[in-house]
């Protein structure tokens, strides 16, 4: 027989009983959709996570005080083992490495805002100019704090888009004086709205020059020194070379903790990777399920069409030319199923990603390819059976069978 | 007459239901001619009809010989035998056996279809058969908008489209009123006239007379083995 023919054949064949055929491509399209949705979700979990941690910028590296791993606070530390404080001193050191591009101080502390009258509590930040490269942060409008000694700074701040809201409104904030603590500042820039970076919402932030917010704060220390390797290549070399000079400076003692965006990404990448593979590994058991309703109807048609077989044995069909008919019209129906499925995933992902803007939902590439291949080897592997069945048929019984 | 197109020797074929043995055919000796005319009659259970699906090697003999053209068929595999089936020998059924889904055409040409044939050759073929049968502005209708004659006509078309060499035809007229019946048995007989071996299982002892050859069975064994002339009956070759 010849292959158009066949696949002609097995057409008719598959499109003679049309609920047969539309029952079967339906249950293999759910399968195939829901590999396609579940990884989707899965998928776009991870890209979402990604990009919140990208928005921190990149070839980021995070000093923090205090040797403990994870960078949060050890109790144990504050009563026995005091760290040394970093200071701006150790950030201006830190610009000499030569992987390292970029070198912010971060002092964090709260004080009120006042202005026109209205008071807000806000989270200040002391930093220097270089800040909004490294957190790749836009102005929306001004300009960010002056570049200049770190040790001296000028009485500006500069206020994120929630904090000019709530202070100005629709007034002009450019260029007015307010009162953040007992110190008088004139604002220079307002940061374009972002409303992302996991702990700390750049929109509800105050920059003032770190000199000035340690002073306010009464204290030398920083709370991160966020370093920007020259790039992606370097990041390792710069956080080995920050934790040496660090270490030298502290007096041989490694008391700060140096992490990279890498290593956090990295771990979420594997934890949300993982979690893809899980749900496709639910969607891939409805394939299953498929397959086997594949064989069941398979075998239905078998039995419904056995005088049809004997006619053709009678005609002179092998018995392997007939399992071939009925394998290519298992794997016709399945593919048909899973080119269905595929779309109706694609529509359905879609239909997620309009609904949530900011979710990702783009099913991966390779959980498209797994979940098509493995309906396809399903509807053949279930069809395998009944056409063996259908060729081992005893022609003189089949054709009796009216 | 040389050696004979289709020699038995020795057949049997044993059915087991449940603890009984059930003789189909015992000890079957028959020797048949190219371009004979034969029926096979007898009453229901005599082995008739399997005798005809051992001559169309769709079942095998439990014992015994059976030579097509001299080439002994009943020891190759399963695919040969498919091939010799698909080549040489003409099926035509009680209940016609059309695939109901495909048009009388298509029905013809299956049997092409299935060995593999180039399109245009078939497309050729069915043509002329369609012609032939008197088929020609039936070509796309399905068989359930055929009659029964026409059903049978397409079958016959379907069966000699390979050009077998011998036709197997099982009650042939059994679902046809008398005159499609009388009608499809001269297609036959012409077939036959042409030189093809015409075996035919009947229960009607009129359109079993009209045969050059009639093989009496009963009990899987055979009766009666007689010859007429074919000048002796005046209605099978017209004048």
């Amino acid at each position: 027989m010849r292959s158009a023919d066949l696949i002609r054949f097995a057409r008719m064949a598959a499109t003679g009983n049309p609920l047969r055929a539309s029952l079967l491509v339906l249950a293999m399209a759910i399968g195939v959709a829901a590999v396609v949705v579940l990884t989707a979700l899965g998928d776009g979990a991870r890209r979402y996570v990604m990009n919140e941690f990208s928005s921190l910028g990149s070839n980021l590296v995070i000093v923090l005080p205090g040797r403990s791993q994870t960078g949060g606070f050890n109790p144990g530390n504050a009563i026995t083992n005091t760290p040394r404080d970093l200071t701006i001193d150790d950030a201006q050191a830190l610009q000499r490495a030569s992987a390292v591009s970029r070198v912010a101080p971060l002092a964090v502390g709260t004080s009120e805002i006042s202005a026109g009258g209205k008071l807000r509590e806000v989270m200040i930040a002391g930093t220097v100019s270089q800040y909004t490269e490294v957190r790749h942060l836009a102005m929306a409008q001004g300009r960010f704090l002056a570049a200049g000694d770190w040790r001296r700074g000028a009485a500006e701040a500069v206020i994120g888009a929630k904090v000019r809201d709530e202070m100005f409104g629709s007034a002009p904030s450019l260029g007015q004086l307010v009162r953040i603590g007992d110190r008088r500042f004139r604002i220079v820039g307002v940061l374009a709205a972002s409303g992302q970076g996991l702990s700390m919402n750049t929109d509800e932030l105050v920059f003032v020059p770190v000199s000035l917010a340690q002073a306010m704060f009464n204290s030398n220390t920083l709370f991160r020194i966020l370093v920007e390797a020259n790039g992606r290549d370097s990041i390792e070399a710069a956080k080995v070379q920050v934790a040496e000079i660090l270490k030298v400076r502290h007096d041989g003692e490694q008391d700060v903790t140096v992490i990279t965006q890498d290593a956090v990404l990295a771990t979420f990448d594997r934890l949300l990777g993982a979690l893809t593979l899980g749900v496709a590994g639910i969607a891939a058991i409805s394939l299953a399920v498929a397959g086997i309703l594949v064989m069941n109807v398979m075998l239905v048609s078998v039995s419904q069409r056995t005088s049809e077989i004997g006619l053709l044995k009678a005609l002179g069909a092998t018995g392997g030319g007939i399992r071939l008919i009925f394998l290519t019209e298992a794997s016709m129906l399945s593919l048909a199923g899973a080119l269905v499925g595929y779309v109706l995933g694609q529509l359905a992902a879609a239909l997620i990603r309009l609904l949530y803007p900011t979710f990702p939902a783009y099913p991966p590439d390779w959980a498209v390819l797994a979940g098509l291949a493995t309906a396809l080897v399903t509807g053949i592997l279930f069809g395998v059976l009944p056409a063996r069945r259908a060729a081992q048929l005893d022609p003189v019984q089949a054709l009796s069978k009216r | 007459m040389s050696a004979a197109q289709i020699e038995l020797a020795g057949i049997e074929r044993v059915f087991h239901l449940g603890d009984s043995d059930v003789h189909a055919l015992r000890d079957l000796n028959l020797s048949i001619g190219a371009g004979e005319y034969v029926a096979v009659m007898g009453p229901s259970g005599s082995g008739k009809s399997t005798l005809l699906n051992l001559l169309g090697l769709l079942d095998r003999p439990n014992t015994g010989v059976y030579r097509l053209e001299g080439r002994d068929v009943t020891t190759l595999s399963p695919d040969e035998q498919a091939r010799v089936r698909s080549e040489r020998i003409g099926f035509v059924f009680q209940s016609f056996h059309l695939v109901p889904r495909l048009s009388a055409a298509e029905n013809i040409a299956l049997p092409m279809v299935l060995a593999g044939l180039a399109p245009a050759q078939r497309a050729l073929r069915v043509k002329q058969a369609l012609k032939d049968y008197g088929l020609e502005n039936r070509a796309d209708h399905r068989p359930d908008e055929l009659s029964g004659g026409q059903r049978q006509r397409v079958a016959i078309a379907r069966a000699t489209i390979m050009q077998p060499a011998m036709i197997l035809a099982d009650e042939p007229t059994g679902n046809l009123d008398r005159a499609t019946g009388e009608e499809v048995i001269r297609l036959l007989e012409a077939l036959n006239a042409s030189g093809v071996t015409l075996i035919m299982v009947t229960h009607d002892s009129a359109l079993g007379a009209r045969a050059h050859r009639q093989l009496m069975m009963e009990d899987g064994a055979i009766q009666q083995d007689k010859r007429q002339h074919p000048d002796a009956i005046p209605c099978a070759v017209p004048t």
